[in-house]
């Protein structure tokens, strides 16, 4: 994007960074910059992240063998509610927005810091809080009914399910507020230069992202509320026996959450799209076309809500338009995927780690989408319905998409959050463990849907322990490769050799202050004279 | 890129609210008045789902509907219909004192905008009573043999009741909260021409939760 080093202006000569300026626990704790607030997620997300994986491997080594191994059904329910929603919650949805975007986003568009830093700080607190309450449901009354909450059963379970709704209404509140901070920051605080189609693509995706946070949020935050008066007064909206109508829930409930799981998938497109400019060396190929396409999702994305009740008793009609909309959502996300791969053709491709991942991500959300096809289709749909299809779907495109993209936006701006470089051979070791015990983990699970095996059960006939044993052998090896980057990214922080400023030869504005960055992200304003892109 | 010489270190410029990352205070307050209007939206799309939520049951329950606003005082929703509009314009004219420097008249109309808050707050509190005292209580908890209902479900209604108005209310608290936050920063002179962000803010807040009101009035006692 630019020419100019600034690293040796003023009087940081790579001395005085964000990390180092100030010192103490203290510092942190009350830090309104962006970059430490991202890390201070980043941190509290990994801590949620390894919760949520203990649970997944409970739940797989239960699914072991047929019959009970270790846990009793009402436990099993437990602990898959707790992976479901904290993966949800406090891993997926706030992942790449809070921790990446809180650090790039400003540095991207060439600010100093997000528009409202104090209200970015509030929105860190307010999401541990929720955390903190749902965390605390352990404590006081297990939840027991899937990260959904889906009526009637929610209203009769004797579990903290109210406690447990609240802290998620909490977290919604934290997520809106990101948003909007997002929202205004890319709407004011630009660079002179950088008009709305200079800015990188990763900036489209968390823009778009942040919209859907602010139009979708709240009426999951209203849905909740109203399930927690339906717990306490009876209310009855909800609930058949005093003339509710419990599917009401889950027009509200996926009203919000189909959008969320764009939330969820979104900015990883959007870090995907970084790393493959950067790795191919290449103009990216339909800048627009990508940029809109994230907008298209995002809009098309309110209006599919109902594919997730096909078999509720909803009209046929209704059944046949959300199916038809549903199908709608692959042409903006097919545009996307064929602009990378044009991106792709013919670059001068390096296959770092980084790279490894984008290719992974691309790879795994391909099968992801197009199993979604498959349950958007009304007629196969209710043979797949709650059954491990669903599973291995859902898992392809949040872990196989987002989480892909999470790590391969992790190793490729690590350099400059930490100013320090990583091991990359064990990076790429960690690849193929995850991309590997993915698949290996996975793949099975589409046949045993397809063979019948219901979602949510703790037990299963014998017919189906073959395909099971090698899915939980899969998530073994997922596990390792977690744990693996977890060390590559301890030891890179603490004995990685100095990172220069832009280690891959990328043109985006933030390889153009110094790894890691001053406070104020730039030493002198940047003035932006070209695209985000501008390789030959 | 250029580079542009500007200075951006601590040095902070004469205004001391102007924070380091906006360019002048104007940049500043356009961006404080985009993220409160951003809030608007979600505030909105709040209250629109339990909107939604009472649109659908009103139109399966006709008649329960009509049962449960029969309770209703109209003439108490609408004085407080009226207060609150009386506390929009107040709260609109302390930023155009404001603007004009007036302290002492903004302080005043800052303060009149919070005692309509305390009547509203009061009229609901009786409304509330009142209806505790007849056995109008929100789902299970309605008294059906004390109130004689009719309908067997009407504790939706009074479900749907409480929880619209009683959010309502909480953010009614909030607002004059916020306010009398405002008025004692008035009262010692932070605000004039040059800086009154916190005072529009709050306002457009304020506005909106009226506006909120103004729906709910006729749809929880007129339509009926
Ligand atoms: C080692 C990796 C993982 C394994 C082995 C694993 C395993 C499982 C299993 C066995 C279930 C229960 C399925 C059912 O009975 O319906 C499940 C559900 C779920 N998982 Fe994972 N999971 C893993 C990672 C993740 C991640 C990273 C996410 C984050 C998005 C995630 C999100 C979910 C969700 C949302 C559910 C649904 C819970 C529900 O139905 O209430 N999983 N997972
Ligand atoms: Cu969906």
């Amino acid at each position: 994007m630019a020419t100019a080093t600034t690293h040796s202006t003023g009087h940081s000569n790579g001395e005085v960074n964000y990390i180092n300026e100030f010192k103490g626990l203290k510092s942190w704790l009350t830090s309104l910059d962006h970059k430490r607030i991202g890390l201070m997620y980043m941190i509290s997300v990994l801590f949620f992240f390894l919760v949520g994986g203990i649970f997944a491997i409970l739940l797989r080594l239960e699914l072991f063998k047929p019959g009970a191994q270790f846990l009793t059904p009402d436990q099993y329910n437990q602990v898959m509610t707790y992976h479901g929603a904290i993966m949800v919650f406090m891993v997926i949805i706030p992942g790449i927005p809070a921790i990446l975007g809180n650090f790039f986003l400003p540095i991207q568009i060439g600010a100093k810091d997000v528009a409202f830093p104090r209200l970015n700080l509030a929105s860190w607190y307010i999401f541990m809080l929720g955390a903190f309450i749902a965390v605390a449901t352990l404590f006081v009354g297990k939840v027991d009914t899937g990260w959904t909450f889906y009526t009637p059963y929610s209203i009769k379970t004797a579990s903290a399910a109210t406690m447990m709704v609240v802290a998620a209404f909490i977290m919604g509140m934290s997520s809106i507020l990101t948003g909007l901070n997002f929202i205004v920051t890319v709407h004011k605080l630009r660079a002179p230069g950088m008009t709305m189609y200079r800015i990188p693509l990763f900036i489209w995706a968390i823009y778009s992202t942040a919209v859907l946070q602010i139009l979708a949020t709240p009426v999951l935050g209203i849905t909740l509320m109203l399930l927690a008066m339906e717990r306490t007064f009876g209310v009855g909206i909800f609930d058949p026996k005093l003339g509710g109508d419990p599917v009401l829930f889950q027009h509200f409930f996926w009203f919000y959450s189909h959008p969320a799981v764009y939330i969820m998938i979104l900015p990883a497109m959007g870090v995907v799209s970084e790393l493959i400019a950067a790795f191919s060396r290449k103009t990216i190929f339909g800048y627009t076309a990508i940029a809109y396409s994230s907008i298209g999702i995002a809009v098309v994305s309110f209006f599919v809500w109902g594919h997730h009740m096909f078999v509720s008793g909803q009209s046929e009609i209704a059944g046949i338009v959300f199916s038809f909309i549903t199908m709608l959502v692959g042409v903006p996300t097919a545009i996307k995927m064929f602009n990378w791969l044009a991106t792709l053709y013919k670059g001068n491709i390096s296959f770092e780690s980084p790279m490894l991942f984008a290719l992974g991500f691309l790879f795994l959300f391909a099968i992801g989408g197009v199993t979604g096809i498959m349950l958007a289709t009304i007629a196969t749909d209710v043979h797949f319905h709650d059954t491990y299809f669903v599973v291995a779907h859902f898992h392809y495109v949040m872990v196989g998409g987002t989480l892909m993209a999470l790590m391969g936006g992790f190793y490729y701006w690590f350099p400059k959050m930490f100013g320090k470089m990583y091991n990359e051979t064990l990076a790429r070791i960690t690849f193929v463990l995850i991309f590997i015990g993915f698949n290996v983990t996975f793949f099975p699970q589409f046949i045993l849907g397809a063979m019948g095996m219901p979602r949510r059960y703790f037990d299963y006939i014998p017919a189906y322990e073959y395909l099971n044993s090698i899915s939980t052998v899969g998530s073994w090896l997922i596990a390792s490769g977690f744990l693996l980057s977890l060390y590559v990214i301890v030891t890179g922080i603490r004995c990685g050799e100095k990172a220069p400023s832009n280690p891959w030869g990328a043109k985006t504005l933030e390889w153009q202050t110094s790894s890691p960055p001053p406070h104020m992200n730039f030493e002198v304003e940047p003035i932006v004279t070209a695209g985000p892109y501008e390789y030959k | 890129m250029s580079i542009n010489s500007s200075d951006t270190n601590h040095s902070h410029s004469h205004d001391s609210h102007l924070a380091h990352h906006f360019k002048n205070a104007e940049h500043q307050f356009e961006s404080a008045k985009q993220g409160i209007w951003l809030f608007m939206v979600t505030e909105i799309l709040m209250f629109g789902g339990l909107f939604v939520g009472y649109s659908i049951f009103h139109a399966i329950y006709p008649k329960m509907f009509a049962e449960g606003a029969s309770h209703l005082d109209w003439r108490l929703g609408f004085v407080n219909t009226l207060v609150l509009i009386f506390s929009s314009y107040t709260m609109a004219m302390s930023i155009h004192h404001l603007q004009k420097n007036e302290k002492s008249k903004a302080v005043l109309k800052l303060w009149l905008t919070v005692a309509c808050g305390v009547i509203f707050m009061c009229i609901k509190a009786y409304e509330y009573s009142s209806k505790f005292h007849h056995g109008l209580f929100p789902g299970r908890y309605l008294d059906v043999a004390h109130v004689g209902a009719e309908a067997a479900n009407l504790g939706m209604y009074y479900g749907f009741y409480f929880c619209m108005t009683g959010l309502h209310g909480i953010h009614v608290l909030i607002g004059m909260g916020l306010i009398v936050w405002l008025a004692l920063r008035a009262q010692k002179g932070e605000f004039g021409e040059n800086y009154f962000t916190p005072v529009e803010g709050v306002g457009i807040f304020w506005h909106i939760v009226d506006l909120i009101w103004i729906f709910l009035f006729p749809l929880l006692y007129l339509v009926g």
